[in-house]
């Protein structure tokens, strides 16, 4: 298992998120390349299908991130994000799924620090969880 | 009027109702009346909608029969308004159906009189089939109701685990339970509506008897612990990916449970579109990297999808078992899961109409916890 690197799916935001790690990247930061980002248009959008999807088809962490409380640019997409990683936390767990795999967090355009260091704990931390258990043995 | 009475003749307390539902239809804002019935010629108990009073002969409002969920045929009949209203005879899980129904805007809750009883639960199809089959046309009193020692192992397990037998939400409900019903049973009107058609059916008044709480509490608190026992082994059958797979291992994707289901309401669902016709590469692409795929694919990703799309509405009404060709029981993992989803978002299913649906709303303060990165050092 000391060769196990996590697999991470994050879904961005087009205006925060995703503007961050342009800046980390524009900064010259560096974050793991576990992560893959996915750019969305909003966290709004963002159906606990994909979410599912991601975690059946491999992925060992998902991260939801969007912009602050109040500062989404169609008003309230990250408030009802935040109901469906909730009403997530709920479910998955139930199935194996540790509660740790799935994370939503708000970095706004300008935090490029914030991203990269958001990026480096999330993979530590995936990375001491370990593959999501009895994944392999699924035939769907 | 807030109770009334109604004379039960022979001991057939179905026919007190229909004598009730006979006196409903005639008031003129009453269209019609919606209630389960015989079809002529046939065993089958399916909901009828009738408009001849003669017809009434037909119903039988306590039967044991539960086809389906008639919640979505009340949205068809009170998509829009009408001038007149129609009444709807419905087990207490079907009112909850429509109530969530109504909240997602399938139907109009002004345009019919609910008419409920407390439940004394129903058969899953095959076994009213062989009931009936075997000569038992009695079909027309729930058996249930007369001996109320009857062995329950036969009922569906979604009515044994059903801890809200109460036709709460009804705008009349019919009392069987703390009441003598060989020789009455008693209309209890739990709304305006409720009360001013009760006003106008020229019954006699009565108080609801005493001893009616605490009949009521034993169901409740035996069903409760059926459904108890029910999560917990639940819980324990699908508490890993592999062991999910095996509880759904004689899926085959036929999505009966989505149509059954009364709460899935979408005109389309994502998992009938072309988004799920892959590139034959997709498949070859997955055996390739798991070594073995079921066909049939994405029956997992199916059920947990429906979880998180319907699980906050679910009233348990069990007819996504009762429609498994394959007898896989759908509907205790998702009362499971149902129970926490909607316990996290201090919601009941059905409740009530004025409550909004968890995913349909949102507070600018709440789950502090749910954003930023929080960590559950587990040991």
């Amino acid at each position: 298992m000391q060769s196990f690197e996590p697999l991470i799916i994050a879904f961005v935001c087009n205006w925060c998120t995703y503007t961050a790690a342009d800046l980390a990247g524009t900064s010259r930061l560096t974050y793991p390349s576990n992560v893959r980002l996915i750019r969305v248009m909003c966290t709004g959008m963002v159906d606990p299908q994909y979410i599912i999807k991601a975690f059946l088809e491999g992925a060992d962490a998902v991260l939801v991130s969007g912009c602050h409380p109040g500062d989404c640019h169609y008003i309230n997409g990250n408030f009802k994000a935040r109901r469906r990683i909730r009403l997530l936390k709920e479910i998955l767990p139930q199935f194996g799924f540790e509660a740790d795999r799935l994370q939503l967090t708000w970095i706004g355009a300008s935090d490029g620090i914030q991203f990269t260091q958001t990026m480096r704990e999330l993979t530590e931390r995936t990375r001491e969880l370990g593959p999501v258990a009895s994944r392999s043995q699924m035939v769907f | 009027m807030q109770t009334v009475t109604m004379e039960v003749k022979n001991e057939d307390v179905a026919d007190a109702i229909r004598t009730l539902l006979g006196r409903i239809l005639a008031l003129d804002e009453i269209d019609a009346v919606m209630v389960p019935g015989r079809l002529p010629g046939s065993r089958s108990v399916m909901p009828l909608l009738i408009h001849d009073p003669d017809q009434l002969d037909n119903s039988d409002p306590l039967s044991p029969a539960f086809a389906l969920n008639a919640a979505k045929q009340v949205c068809r009949l009170t998509r829009t308004a009408t001038p007149k209203r129609v009444a709807a005879v419905l087990r207490p899980c079907e009112i909850r159906a429509f109530i969530e129904l109504v909240k997602l805007k399938q139907g109009l809750r002004e345009q019919v009189i609910i008419i409920g009883s407390d439940c004394p639960g129903a058969y899953p199809n095959k076994i009213f089939d062989a009931l009936t089959r075997e000569g038992d046309d009695s079909g027309a009193d729930h058996g249930y109701v007369k001996r109320p020692s009857v062995d329950e192992s036969s009922l569906s397990k979604a009515c044994r685990a059903c801890e809200h037998p109460m036709p709460t939400g009804a705008d009349l409900a019919v009392c069987l339970w703390g009441v003598d019903t060989g020789r009455e049973v008693m209309v209890d009107a739990q709304t305006d509506s409720g009360r001013e058609i009760l006003d106008r059916l020229g019954l006699k008044a009565t108080p609801l008897p005493d001893q009616r709480a605490a009949a009521v509490e034993t169901v409740v608190a035996e069903r409760t612990r059926f459904r108890d026992s029910m999560f917990a082994e639940t819980a324990a059958a699908t508490d890993s990916l592999e062991k999910l797979d095996h509880y759904f291992a004689h899926c085959v994707n036929c999505y009966n449970c989505r149509t059954a289901c009364p709460v899935c309401y979408c005109r389309q669902c994502v998992f009938e579109t072309n988004l799920f016709d892959h590139d034959p590469l997709q498949y070859l692409s997955w055996t390739r990297r798991k070594g073995m795929i079921k066909m049939p694919t994405d029956t997992i990703f199916y059920h947990l999808t429906r979880l998180a799309h319907m699980s906050t509405a679910c009233v348990g009404c069990g007819q996504c078992s009762n429609a498994c060709p394959n007898d896989i029981d759908v509907m205790s993992l998702f009362r499971t899961v149902a129970h926490r989803t909607q316990a996290a978002f201090d919601y009941q299913a059905g409740r009530d109409v004025a409550e909004r649906p968890p995913l349909s709303e949102f507070r600018e303060h709440e789950f502090a916890d749910t954003a930023g990165l929080h960590w559950r050092k587990e040991a």
